[in-house]
């Protein structure tokens, strides 16, 4: 036993110290629907960039350490999400994140040649991740200048080493949750991700996994750093297709598994569940549950504490299953106070309208919004079309930032900080034109249409509830990921839908014949041409007649002179 | 001279006035038969605003204007319908003053086919800059014809500066100067070489001249691939009346160099056997290659045709050796009625797809290279006639028949 003991302290001296915490939200929402939210920390105190390269990884999975050595990445942020979050129906997600894939990355200033190493790093991560992530190139790839700043620590704000990319066509299934869930210390096997089962993690509306690194600080003064990487699967299970139409959800019927024991390396695994709305939370057995309250997204709610590391939380079954139940009339959720939607508008092939309404529910504050579009360049906007107006009238931004697109080099790049007033709606209207591409560049199902990435809203919504600025207490990790400057407010992202465009598309059985066609006139042009400077008018023979010409060919035959 | 000048005016200014203040203002200014990327007006108010918010028009791909026409608007830009109107009239005014000195006959009823030529009327309703192209090759041509070398030059140099084809206008405008200077087309003479030399000299001077003060303007040489390397190397595959949209919409990669070096060599290289050829008719080698240029341009448009269509009237005396004249004015009618109705059913309603708008393309420029080819016959024959005589006899006395061999 001392002797075990003896080996821990010299592990713990020797290596450095990385700490791994797991936790579960779940929360019921008003429209009958359950988010779970599942949040994996790890940090470790060491350092990738310099010199002496890290051999020995424990919690930290290596080939995320290594893609970090290897790019000099500050920080990366990388999400696959299928379906569309519904703000109105379900209230902010505690990570939002747009449908598809999307990778923003801030690389560190000692990078020389930042886009090919952004580059390496979309082939080196979807690799990694099983993803197609090597359709991301400089056509979809943008800097924004001041939305996406450093969530962790860093003074370089240069905006030079971010590169910001989305996938909007890309597609999450069961590939891409196992190489995920490989990164767990625990893997599957022990802890909170053993509910992670993808034949009922899919069957759902909504369904998010995401690794965020950054570093971060340890205490109040900052006088160390450790890397802190963050794996969040965030799904929400729809009432009817999953819940079979009833207010009643138990950890069973989400996952299809019960939880039997705490992963044995993290250090905290706990399950939270949001009781603010009184839905009756029964078990199988007794268990004292811890109630604590948290401020997050300017709410403050009360969540029952489950710690899976107690032995007697599993109770004599050696497993856990909650029953979640609640009525529909109980509660009633707060509005979100920032939403937004976007549409296309217009008809027919030639040109269109882009649309983005952005919903201020404020009832008398207003505040500013900064919001990033990255269109494709066969979308041609026309940026003297844009008009940004608010309750009826002309409200200008403060801000533009507009890098106009490059044809198969670069897309558009539009970030406006705009002021929304209290209870309104603000519109951002832009028209383009689509472009006609060539037949090689259109995808196997042309008539599908083309997707535009959504359009990131980043502000700082007041809050009606005094946040909580002290970022190294101990706080549950949903509350805890988007850095608390001031207590009045917090910081908030929101994506729109992506959209879907047709493109007016040229025939693709035809190259051949328009090759052939073509070239046919270019040649009446030319032939005529040729004939007209080439030959000189003279005056007709008119031919004999053909009997004359018989004859006249027997007679060349016999040797006599031919007729006149 | 059925109408006098004022009156076509007065009614041209009338028409496109009422076609500005109208809703069919709007929709003709987005019409691709009418505007290329390379003229549309909505790209020169991009271009502006793109200025005006701090960025360079030609960091993007929408704007390939030159920075002369970025400055003439930076000013004029709230008086645009009446510029273009005014380039409209100008153009008329000066091929008006240009084809009653070229006339031969008395016969010149449709002397105002310019203005009212409904293609130049949607050009100019459009704000298309092709109507300034226009105004700068008409005022080219007269002063070719009114014999001065130098102002021929600059405004060859404009012409040439806004779109690059009119660079093959220089041969006919030697070939004018020197038949009006009595200096025979020589390569012995060394007065030819002079002559040469000389409006060699003033063109690439003032071309110079202009391409720099189009750098001091805006400050960099980034408007040369925007303006000169988009024409040549024809990246926008948006439609119009031209062969190249569909032809590189539809091109295997590996061929797309080779095919486009031949498309742009198929503008400049008739310019050599023509000249040859019309040696002493210069007038009607500057048709011709206009008529090769607006046929066969990367970004060709209606403008580009009103203004070879123009000239015309010149050659009503060539209208009995005129072989294909009804076939060919039925064509084009047909076709003109056709592409708004084949870009509807494609673009709109869904109901035809990209090949209908692109087999009336077709046919609509053969219809042209047929009329082009059709006046040259007709030319060709009327020369014949002039040195042979009319009525042309066989060696047995009966009625000949001339055919090209």
């Amino acid at each position: 036993m001392r002797y075990v003991h003896d080996l821990q302290l010299l592990v713990t001296l020797t290596h450095p110290k990385d700490d791994f915490q797991e936790e579960l939200v779940i929360r019921p929402l008003q429209s009958g629907d359950v988010y779970a939210s599942f949040q994996f920390r790890t940090l470790w105190e060491t350092d990738f960039m310099k010199g002496n390269k890290v051999s020995h990884y424990r919690l930290f999975p290596k080939s995320l350490g290594q893609v970090i050595s290897k790019f000099s990445v500050r920080e990366l942020h990388i999400s696959f999400t299928q379906g569309y979050w519904r703000t109105m129906q379900w209230g902010q997600p505690f990570m939002p994140s747009p449908p598809g894939a999307e990778l923003w990355v801030w690389f560190q200033d000692s990078v020389t040649d930042v886009d090919g190493t952004w580059k390496e790093l979309t082939n080196v991560l979807s690799g990694i991740f099983c993803a197609s992530l090597n359709f991301i190139d400089s056509t979809n790839t943008v800097q924004p200048s001041a939305s996406f700043k450093p969530l962790g620590i860093g003074n370089v704000t240069d905006h030079r080493f971010l590169r910001y990319a989305t996938l909007p066509r890309e597609i999450v299934c069961t590939e891409n949750l196992t190489p995920w869930k490989k990164l767990l210390p625990c893997g599957s096997k022990a802890g909170l991700a053993v509910l992670m089962k993808s034949e009922k993690l899919f069957h759902s509306s909504f369904h998010s996994q995401a690794v965020h690194i950054r570093p971060v600080c340890q205490d109040s003064e900052c006088t160390t750093t450790s890397w802190e990487l963050r794996q969040t699967l965030n799904v929400v299970f729809d009432l009817h297709t999953s819940g079979q139409g009833k207010r009643e959800w138990s950890l069973f019927k989400m996952f299809s598994r019960t939880l039997t024991e705490a992963c044995p390396l993290a250090s905290s695994s706990k399950i939270y569940i949001d009781i603010t709305d009184n839905p009756q939370v029964s078990f199988l057995h007794n268990i004292l549950s811890l109630k604590i309250q948290a401020v997050v997204l300017g709410d403050r709610r009360t969540f029952s504490v489950y710690d899976l590391t107690e032995a007697n939380t599993f109770g004599s079954m050696r497993s856990l299953n909650l029953l979640i139940r609640w009525k529909s009339s109980e509660g009633d959720m707060l509005r979100p106070l920032l939403h937004a939607e976007r549409y296309v508008a217009g008809y027919g092939l030639q040109t269109g309208e882009i649309h983005t309404l952005m919903y201020n529910y404020h009832p008398f504050r207003s505040f500013p919004i900064l919001l990033l579009d990255s269109v494709p360049w066969y979308l041609r906007l026309y940026i003297h079309t844009l008009t940004v107006t608010s309750k009826g009238k002309d409200n200008k931004p403060s801000y533009i930032h507009y890098q106009p697109s490059k044809d198969r080099v670069r897309p558009h790049l539009l970030e406006m900080l705009v002021q929304l007033p209290p209870n309104s709606v603000t519109e951002v209207t832009v028209q383009f034109e689509r472009a006609l591409l060539k037949w090689t560049e259109y995808t196997p199902d042309p008539n599908h249409g083309f997707y535009v990435g959504s359009s990131v809203i980043s502000a700082l919504v007041p809050s009606m509830v005094a946040m909580d600025t002290n970022n190294t207490k101990e706080r549950p990790l949903f509350s805890s990921f988007f850095p608390c400057k001031e207590e009045s407010s917090y910081f908030v992202r929101i994506y729109t839908e992506p959209l879907l465009v047709n493109l007016p598309t040229p025939d693709f059985s035809m190259p051949y014949n328009v090759i052939c066609l073509t070239c046919t006139v270019v040649a009446v042009g030319y032939g005529s041409l040729y004939n007209l400077l080439t030959r000189s008018f003279q005056i007709e023979e008119p031919n004999p007649r053909l009997a004359k010409r018989i004859a006249n060919v027997i007679r060349r035959l016999r040797g006599v002179p031919p007729l006149a | 001279m059925a109408a006098p000048l004022t009156v076509v005016l007065i009614v041209a200014v009338t028409v496109r006035a009422c076609l500005f203040r109208s809703s069919l203002a709007d929709l003709i200014a987005e019409r691709v038969e009418v505007v290329s990327p390379l003229n549309a007006w909505k790209r020169v108010v991009e271009g502006l605003a793109l200025l005006d918010l701090g960025v360079s028009p030609y960091s993007g791909d929408v704007f390939h204007e030159t920075p002369l026409i970025i400055y003439l608007f930076h000013f004029l830009v709230d008086y645009a319908e009446i510029t273009f109107m005014v380039s409209s009239l100008s153009s008329h005014i000066v091929l008006y003053c240009l084809l009653l000195s070229l006339i031969v006959t008395s016969c010149c009823l449709f002397v105002d086919r310019y203005l009212l030529n409904p293609f130049t009327v949607l050009s100019c309703v459009a704000k298309s800059t092709c109507g300034l192209n226009n105004a700068i090759v008409a005022l080219f041509i007269l002063s070719t014809i009114k014999k001065n070398a130098l102002l021929s030059a600059i405004f060859l140099a404009l012409s040439t500066y806004q779109s690059i084809y009119p660079v093959t206008l220089c041969a006919p405008a030697v070939l004018y100067l020197l038949q009006r200077q009595y200096i025979p087309v020589n390569v012995r003479w060394a007065s030819f070489w002079w002559f040469l030399l000389q409006y060699a000299f003033m063109y690439l001077g003032s071309l110079f001249v202009i391409i720099c003060l189009s750098f001091f303007l805006l400050g960099s040489w980034d408007y040369l691939p925007s303006v000169y390397g988009f024409i040549l190397s024809v990246p926008d595959l948006t439609p119009n009346i031209g062969l190249f949209w569909y032809f590189f919409a539809e091109m295997f990669e590996h061929f797309r160099l080779f095919f486009l070096c031949v498309f742009q060599i198929n503008v400049f290289f008739y310019t050599i056997p023509l000249s040859i050829k019309l040696k002493e008719h210069p007038v009607f080698l500057i048709f011709m290659q206009l008529a090769v240029i607006s046929i066969f341009k990367s970004y060709p448009t209606v403008g580009d045709i009103a203004l070879y269509m123009s000239f015309l009237p010149v050659w009503s005396h060539l209208h009995r050796f005129l072989r294909n004249i009804f076939l060919v004015s039925c064509v084009l009618l047909a076709c003109s009625a056709l592409f708004p109705v084949l870009w509807h059913l494609w673009i709109y309603s869904g109901s035809a797809n990209s090949n209908f708008y692109y087999a009336i393309t077709l046919l609509f420029n053969v219809a042209q290279i047929l009329l082009v080819s059709d006046y040259f016959y007709a030319f060709l024959r009327r020369e014949h006639h002039l040195t042979y005589g009319l009525y042309l006899k066989r060696k047995d006395g009966s009625e000949a028949t001339l055919v090209l061999k």
